[in-house]
């Protein structure tokens, strides 16, 4: 059972999506697990063949657990090999919590108001989602009112419409303790800076002029990937700490923190930032999102991260004060964009700026380190076109 | 299209994005972000889904009139009918 997160300790393994005797290569996927953060797609990291499956659908294991044998494509006889067991990762928790859904209320008729993981689950298990009675807000069929009618009737089951405000408690709980132990263990430094946006924002409004709507890119994106440009000019930040001791990253793999629907929040890693063309990384952002609500995130996206990227200028914050996600060792913040006096060659102009936060931890790097950092997202932003 | 179907269009457009929005409940003059979680991939996502299911191009500088969903309706069938 993969680590995908410093606040994950069990998984309940769905569904294989390989069978005994499939052969496998690195990068497919081989098995379904849920946890507190959604139904995540289980990577394979080496090719070979799947000999035995160790763990049935519908058990949960510790993190950690052997889930299968694979048998790689060698002469001589390969050993048993975990099933995937990335380095833990990402997820900042700066959503307040979602109110309680209200009372479950009967569906619409003529229309089935089901969410995509349940649509998801229902497509994996075989039902018939327009025989199933949605119990989320406003009647909206969820994933456990799947997983219930897939279960054989043992008799009729009570309506149970607590489940969705546990799964709710138990996702508030884990990000909980993921951030209780980034206080105690993590010695935090914190830097703030203002950017100028007028010229990314003139920039965007021109360039999605000439965009075809569905390769609109969105403001967030210059943001990512000014971000990702910048942890090369400062490579310190993109590591992670394991142990006593500093991993450093070659690779760029920046988190997004991406809200759920009805409370909670993920941080998936958007992979080779740095080195994606601005249409590329929207696409594959876009793509990243709908699979993080949905539930379809691979195990690699929520192991890789070593740094969050969050944006809660849309919630009218104006600043961000992040809490990194152990083991990363760096969290951005970016607030909204406000109009604002600005000091420009001796005079006064009104500017868009936004207020870019680093939270960094102290074992790492120190606030000289820090300042470059976002003096190089500044820098960048101010060339939105070489982004 | 009469101005029902393409109210019922936004609807199912908005549906697809926030399942858990109750569509009868979508107050017609009050903003969708007051009324449904949305952000900003969200409203990406309505549009291209608009765009999609209507054929229609939405100019980034029309975003706003498609705030609430009298706004969408109205300016939908104008640029259907080919105003502006």
């Amino acid at each position: 059972m993969p680590i995908l997160g410093a606040d994950m300790s069990a998984g309940t393994l769905v569904a294989w999506r390989k069978k005994p005797g499939d052969g496998v290569k690195r990068g497919d996927i081989i098995a379904t697990v849920e946890t507190d953060k959604g139904v995540i797609d289980v990577e394979i990291f080496v090719s070979g063949v799947l000999e035995e499956v160790l763990v049935q659908p519908g058990a949960t294991v510790p993190t950690g657990t052997v889930l299968a044998i694979i048998r790689e494509e060698v002469l001589a006889p390969a050993p048993a090999i975990a099933v995937g067991v990335p380095p833990p990762a990402a997820v900042p928790a700066f959503r307040p919590p979602a109110p309680a859904p209200p009372p479950p209320a009967p569906a619409v008729p003529g229309r089935l108001r089901i969410s995509p993981l349940a649509k998801k689950v229902a497509a994996e298990l075989g039902v018939d989602s327009a025989t199933v009675r949605g119990t989320g807000p406003g009647g909206a069929i969820t994933r456990e009112d799947i997983e219930r009618a897939a279960r054989p009737e043992p008799a009729a089951e009570p309506q149970r419409p607590t489940v969705e405000i546990d799964r709710q408690t138990r996702m508030r709980q884990t990000i909980g303790a993921a951030m209780a132990r980034s206080k105690r263990e993590i010695p935090h430094y914190y830097l703030s800076t203002a950017i100028d946006m007028q010229r990314a924002l003139a920039w965007l409004t021109e360039e999605n002029g000439r965009r075809p709507v569905a390769d609109r890119l969105l403001y967030g994106v210059l943001l990512i990937k000014a971000v990702a440009l910048a942890l090369r000019e400062v490579p310190e930040l993109n590591a992670v700490w394991v142990g006593d001791r500093i991993v450093p990253s070659e690779a760029v793999h920046v988190g997004v923190a991406i809200s759920l629907r009805g409370g909670g929040v993920v941080a998936p890693a958007l992979h080779d930032a740095d080195r994606q063309s601005l249409g590329d990384l929207m696409r594959n952002f876009r793509d990243l999102v709908q699979r993080a609500r949905a539930g379809g995130l691979r195990s690699s996206e929520l192991s890789d991260p070593t740094i969050t990227v969050t944006s809660l200028g849309e919630q009218g914050v104006e600043t961000v004060f992040g809490i990194i996600y152990p083991p990363q060792v760096a969290i951005v913040g970016f607030g909204k964009i406000v109009e604002r006096p600005w000091s420009m060659e001796g005079r006064i102009v009104s500017r868009p700026l936004v207020t870019a936060t680093l939270s960094a931890d102290h074992r790492v790097t120190d606030g000289h380190r820090g300042g470059l950092f976002l003096a190089a997202v500044d820098r960048l932003l101010q060339e939105p076109g070489r982004l | 299209m009469t101005k029902d179907e393409i109210r019922a269009t936004v609807l199912r457009v908005l549906g697809e994005i926030a399942p858990e929005a109750d569509p009868a409940s979508i107050k017609p003059d009050v903003g969708f972000r007051e009324q449904v979680d949305l952000d900003s991939m969200d409203l990406l996502n309505f549009v291209i889904g608009l765009h999609s299911a209507l054929n229609v191009e939405i100019p980034e500088a029309d975003y706003p009139k498609l705030a609430t969903l009298d706004g969408c309706v109205q300016y939908l069938m104008a640029i259907r009918g080919g105003a502006a």
